[in-house]
Parts: C-alpha cells; sequence; structure tokens
C-alpha cells in the first residue's frame, strides 16, 4: 500500500505538512479486511437476491449480481450487519482463523 | 504615530494591521475590549473581515481553525479558562499546522475564581505546539502580534502562534505605543497565501486525518524540526522587523548582565519592575542583572546559556506554580542547563499569582536569598514562594 501522506509539496521528507492527504478516494488503497475476526458467507441456497444486505452493508463491501451478491473481502470488516438484517438468514458469520 | 493606548487596543490594532479574514471570539476578562474593538473595525469598515460571535472559546478557535484551513489568516484573543477551553483544538491547530496567531490575556485559573494576572493559563498550553511571545509592554503586543504571523506562516515553519499580554498591568493600562502605518505593515507583511493547507476545488485535499502508529510519530517529529527551524526564523524576522521598525526584539532581552553575579530570569510586564530593582540593588554595589524571556517556544536555550555565561546564579522567577514541582520557566531553564559544563546555581521563586503585584521589595528579598545562597554555595531550598502568607496555611 502506498503512503497517503507521501504524495505533496514535499517540505519535510516524505510526509505532508499537517498530514494532509492529497489524493481523493485513496482509502481504496487501505485494505481494511484485515481487521475482520467473523466473516459473513452467502448461503446460496436460502439467499433470495432480495439486496437487502447490500443497502445496509456501511462499507459498500457487498455488490449486487445477477446472481447472488458478492462479498468484498479486501474491505469487509465483519461487523455483521449484514448476517441481522438478512430476512432469510443466509448469511453466517464464521469465525476467521 | 504614537497614540495613548491600552493593551487590548495594541493587540487589536496589532491585530487588524494584519488583516486577518476571520475572527472568531468569546469575549473573556481581561482580554473581552480586543473582540469588541475587532467587532467595531469590522461594523465601521477598516478592517475586511468576517467577525464570528460564538458560544464558546472552543467554538471561537474551532471556527478559526476550520477558516484557516481554507485558507486565510485568522485572529483571536482569551486567557484563562477560556485558554483552557481552546486546549483541545490548540494541539489540533498545532498538528494540522495551521499557523493561527491568537491573543492571550495572561489571567489565572479557577478556583477559587479569580480575574486577575499570572500566566498558569499560557504555561499550561506550553507543550501544545504552539510558539510563544511574551509582552513586557504595550508596544512589544502590538509589535509581536505582528512578527508572529510573519513567524508563523514562514513556509519552513507553519506553527499557530500565541502573544501573551499580562492581565491589567497591560490588558487595562494605557502606555503610549507607536502604531505602524498600514502601508508599513503590507510591506512587511504580505498577504497570507498557503501551499499546504487552503479549499481548491482543483486540489480537493483531506485535512484533520486520522495518522495509524506507522505515521503519527513523523508528524510530531516534523513539529518538532518546525519549532528548531523556528528558533531561526525568529531572529531573522526580529532583524527584518528591527531594520524597519527600529525596535529591537530579541529571545532573551539582558539588562546590566555583562558583570553580573546573580541575573534575574523574568517573563512579562514584571520585567519592568524587576529592572528598577536591578537599578537600586546596582547603586548600592550589589552586581546584579536581568534576563527578560521574550520567546518561551521554541525555549530559547542558547541564548539563555550565552547571556548568564559567567553569573554565579540563576534566580528564577514564576508567575506560575506547576503545582508539585515549582515554576514551569524553572522546570525549562534547569533542563536547558543540564548537560552544559559551566552552570549557575539556579534558584526558583514563585510570586504574583492570582495578581498579586510584585513589587522591587520582592525583586530585592530574591537577590539577598540568592546572595546568602552564594556563600555556601549550596542550594537547599530550589523553590520557594514569597510574598505569601505561609503562617495562614495549616
Amino acid at each position: 500500500m502506498k503512503n497517503p501522506f507521501s504524495h505533496e509539496v514535499k517540505i519535510v521528507g516524505k510526509i505532508t505538512v499537517g498530514a494532509r492527504i492529497t489524493q481523493p478516494g485513496n482509502s481504496m488503497e487501505y485494505k481494511t479486511g484485515s481487521w475482520r475476526s467473523y466473516k459473513p458467507i452467502i448461503d446460496k441456497e436460502k439467499c433470495k437476491k432480495c439486496g437487502i444486505c447490500v443497502t445496509y452493508c456501511p462499507d459498500a463491501s457487498i455488490k449486487r449480481t445477477e446472481d447472488i451478491p458478492v462479498i468484498d473481502y479486501d474491505y469487509c470488516k465483519g461487523c455483521g450487519i449484514c448476517a441481522i438484517e438478512c430476512p432469510s438468514h443466509a448469511i453466517i458469520m464464521k469465525p476467521e482463523v | 504615530m504614537k497614540q495613548v493606548i491600552e493593551g487590548n487596543q495594541a493587540v487589536a490594532i496589532g491585530a487588524k494591521l494584519c488583516r486577518p479574514k476571520v475572527i472568531a471570539s468569546y469575549p473573556i476578562t481581561p482580554s473581552t475590549h480586543i473582540p469588541e474593538l475587532i467587532s467595531e473595525f469590522v461594523a465601521n469598515g477598516e478592517l475586511d473581515a468576517e467577525f464570528i460571535n460564538v458560544e464558546s472559546e472552543h467554538s471561537a478557535i474551532s471556527a478559526c481553525l476550520g477558516a484557516q484551513a481554507t485558507g486565510v489568516r485568522t485572529f483571536t484573543a482569551t486567557g484563562s479558562q477560556g485558554l483552557a477551553l481552546m486546549h483541545e483544538i490548540l494541539y489540533v491547530a498545532a498538528g494540522m499546522r495551521l499557523p493561527i496567531v491568537i491573543s492571550v490575556a495572561n489571567r489565572s485559573l479557577s478556583a477559587p475564581l479569580n480575574i486577575w494576572g499570572d500566566n498558569c493559563d499560557t504555561m499550561a498550553e506550553r507543550d501544545s505546539g504552539w510558539l510563544q511571545f511574551h509582552s513586557e509592554r504595550n508596544q512589544d503586543a502590538l509589535d509581536l502580534v505582528i512578527q508572529a504571523y510573519k513567524i508563523a506562516e514562514n513556509k519552513e515553519v507553519l506553527l499557530p502562534a500565541m502573544v501573551t499580554i499580562d492581565a491589567y498591568s497591560l490588558t487595562h493600562t494605557y502606555e503610549i505605543v507607536d502604531v505602524p502605518s498600514q502601508e508599513e505593515v503590507d510591506a512587511f507583511l504580505p498577504g497570507y497565501k498557503p501551499l499546504h493547507a487552503c479549499l481548491d476545488p482543483e486540489n480537493p485535499i483531506t485535512q484533520g486525518a486520522c495518522a495509524m502508529p506507522e505515521d503519527y510519530m513523523e508528524f510530531k517529529y516534523a513539529q518538532q524540526k518546525a519549532m528548531q527551524t523556528a528558533e531561526k526564523v525568529v531572529d531573522d524576522v526580529f532583524e527584518e522587523f528591527e531594520n524597519k521598525f527600529g525596535r529591537k526584539y530579541r529571545k532573551i532581552e539582558p539588562y546590566r548582565t555583562d558583570d553580573a553575579e546573580i541575573i534575574l530570569l523574568t517573563m512579562g510586564s514584571m520585567t519592568g519592575t524587576a529592572r528598577e530593582a536591578v537599578d537600586k540593588l546596582r547603586e548600592r554595589g550589589t552586581k546584579v542583572g536581568l534576563a527578560k524571556i521574550t520567546v518561551f517556544r521554541p525555549f530559547p536555550k542558547k541564548e539563555l546559556i550565552t547571556v548568564t555565561k559567567g553569573a554565579n546564579l540563576l534566580a528564577v522567577i514564576d508567575r506560575n506554580i506547576s503545582l508539585g514541582l515549582g515554576g514551569a520557566t524553572f522546570a525549562d531553564v534547569s533542563s536547558a542547563y543540564i548537560n552544559a559544563a559551566d552552570r549557575p546555581l539556579i534558584l526558583n521563586t514563585i510570586l504574583g499569582l492570582g495578581g498579586r503585584d510584585p513589587t522591587v521589595e520582592n525583586f530585592c528579598e530574591i537577590v539577598d536569598r540568592s546572595k546568602e545562597v552564594m556563600k555556601t554555595g549550596k542550594v537547599e531550598r530550589p523553590v520557594e514562594w514569597i510574598n505569601v502568607r505561609k503562617e495562614d496555611v495549616t
């Protein structure tokens, strides 16, 4: 991952003055999925493709597809909101080992 | 043009001459006249700026911070509880490297509630990453505000600055002040053109972001480096100011120190009284001198050691108390000498808390005590409180 503070008028070496970030959208480079201790897994049999999990995911880590939704594990922090909200109880939270 | 004005007016006029674009302030005794006057300047068109009435000092400094982050010069004034309420945001402003300049009317901190002078309020913010300039006279207050902007905004510095004036002995005391013209100040202090913190839709940036353990320490180190750079920038700006305005400022200002055995170290308005005591004692043949701290952050370690060279004893006088230790200046001064090969004995005196006026006799008493210590060469009581009714405290 690139250092988000490292691209700027370099007054003090490689970091920016006052910790400002000059690249909009650089949070993409920070894979918050590593924070996860429980991993949501969608049960293909139970999923009704309603999309409620997509709406509720606070990290926009669940994408709608033609088939069942796909979870982006690079950014999913494992909060479990999708599992709680799923009306079909199609999402289980599996401990990361 | 020379005018007879009070310290608060000197600060307000000094700030106006620097053309801040946003002033956000909440009134607090004894600095209230400053925002009052500035709001008048804005209302009558003398100053082209936004004046924001806010609901607290926390909001005042927050509004200044937000405005400064868009890329304009800002100003506010406070003191005592007001400065304490700003505490959280002072660190944020310093960390975001926003060169805000504020004026602090040095007033004691509660409890007990007290609206009079000492500098416990400013000393409590000495670790916040702000440059600190202390005024002895009203002239200093005006001049230091102008110089503070220039130092703070230097692209190698970019640190906020506070300029202090002592409660009542400066804030409400009228003195002759030479007020420079707007043209002169404009020539000395050009408009603020930040490269690092401004609102530009073409070049969007995030300010005030989180820094993880991998980065946080580097930002703190950068602030420390900026403080060290400021040491040189302060000298340069003071010199340029002297060349343009004819008034000389120094981080540590010596007075009759050349052959002095004892040197009094003071800060702020008590210096005038201490100088009178020095003259009186010199007449009696006591080799005593005085050094005044004008710049407290960055701490002028080198200059202090130079000024006190050859002296046997340094009497540090604090109008503040770091409870459980001694005076704040004393702690810093002592650390400045820790590795010095040749160092004087160092004594600390606490006086003048909560507006108890330091007198010529107080300084003479300090010198008497210093002489006693010099006889034995041993400092048994490094911190002494004077002009205090110890007998009433059981």
